[in-house]
């Protein structure tokens, strides 16, 4: 298990950095960490090596240009950005505008609760810790699932993919932050 | 009292946040978590586990002008996209299709008016205007059906939905909904095969006409 630290990860402190300083040497970790694994993700989906560069490109500006939707009261940096990489990849591929959800907008006037932050991290490591202990079936269905190569009948089919569990936890953990950020405001 | 409440799955929460969803289903899943905080908070614990898949991906290197040139264009001045924010009862991604502008409507008869967004080979969407008390017509549809209430509410045979509920119907449910009294019910309803437009009467006549 991981120990749960005082601080948040090196991840949200560079993202933070990006989005309250517009702080480019912490965007450059920012790419150095992520600019790799985005890559060799995005390839996974069967894309060649130089257009996987060219998503991986867009996805980095966009999170430099869009660094103030970052919540990390809400979300993990790598979420975050999974998301992004996943609507840039299917905007490529199918040449159309994927609707997404209205933006929330955090209330400037909010001061950051360092607490929640790091709760939602924490929610975050243990659900890493459970899916490291999947077996290989299980983690090969869940990678399937997350880079897009499984239909919502093929997910919802699963019957052996503890994806509920998984959820419920995390979701679990979400709401209740959700719920002392609520009180909190 | 038991308020129902009607969600969207969780196999198509992980399907949309892979970005693996029809654009019609798409459209009412962004549309329902606008307007369902629980949904939301659904969709994020999806996209954390997405999130898990790419931080323990397989790294693959990047070319060494890759990051020289992400950096030279951080200060580009950006062409701001136009965003269609929620106008009344639509919201957001909603706005977004009709490109800022009020739906164009199309009257199919006793006071129901259609306005489709799309209709091709990924299924069709369309908003539905029913009076209060109007039963919903031409509900024929091959495979899944995901219907999202905007404004009002309507009942069928399953149950009661109002603003913000989808009903998640596949093709072999056989129902009738009715808008309920109250505001007159617009809906968001996406299928995953086309809008046919064979029929000569509207399938409400048909049981007279014996059709």
């Amino acid at each position: 298990m991981r120990q749960p630290s005082a601080e948040p990860s090196l991840q949200t402190q560079w993202m933070l950095a990006v989005r309250d300083a517009r702080d480019k040497a912490a965007f450059s970790e920012l790419f150095d960490y992520f600019g790799p694994r985005l890559k060799g993700f995005v390839m996974r989906s069967g894309m060649s090596a130089a257009q996987a560069e060219e998503v991986v490109q867009d996805v980095m500006l966009t999170v430099w240009r869009k660094a103030d939707l970052f919540d990390p009261h809400r979300a993990q940096v790598s979420a975050w950005i999974y998301q992004i990489a996943r609507n840039r990849q299917i905007d490529v591929i199918r040449k159309e505008k994927r609707p997404v959800p209205e933006e929330l907008r955090e209330d400037p006037e909010v001061e950051p609760d360092a607490s929640q932050i790091l709760a939602v991290e924490q929610e975050a490591g243990k659900l890493k810790d459970a899916l490291a202990r999947l077996n290989e079936n299980q983690r090969v269905i869940l990678e399937k699932a997350y880079l897009g190569e499984l239909t919502h009948q093929e997910i919802s089919a699963q019957t052996g993919l503890p994806l509920g569990t998984i959820k419920s936890r995390i979701r679990l953990g979400l709401e209740r932050l959700r719920h002392e950020l609520g009180e909190l405001r | 009292m038991v308020v129902a409440r009607h969600y969207i799955s969780d196999g198509m929460l992980a399907a949309y946040a892979s970005g693996n969803l029809p654009h019609p289903f798409a459209l009412v899943v962004a549309a329902h978590v606008s307007m369902c905080e629980d949904c939301r908070v659904a969709l994020e614990a999806h996209q954390t586990v997405g999130g898990a898949v790419l931080e323990t991906t397989e790294v693959v290197n990047v070319s060494s002008e890759l990051k020289n040139n992400i950096l030279a264009l951080l200060d580009d001045p950006v062409v701001a996209t136009p965003v269609f924010r929620s106008s009344g009862v639509y919201p957001e991604p909603v706005m977004e299709v009709l490109k800022g502008q009020q739906p164009q409507w199309k009257k199919l008869g006793a006071g129901v008016k259609q306005s489709i967004l799309s209709n091709d080979e990924q299924g069709s969407v369309r908003l539905l205007y029913i009076p209060a008390g109007q039963a919903v017509p031409d509900h024929s549809h091959g495979g899944l059906e995901l219907t999202l209430v905007l404004q009002g509410s309507f009942s069928d045979e399953t149950g009661h939905y109002g603003v913000g509920d989808v009903e998640v119907a596949d093709e072999n449910l056989d129902h009738t909904p009715i808008a309920n009294a109250g505001p007159d019910c617009i809906c968001l309803a996406a299928t995953d095969a086309p809008l046919q437009f064979s029929q000569f009467l509207p399938r409400l006549l048909q049981p007279l006409f014996k059709i």
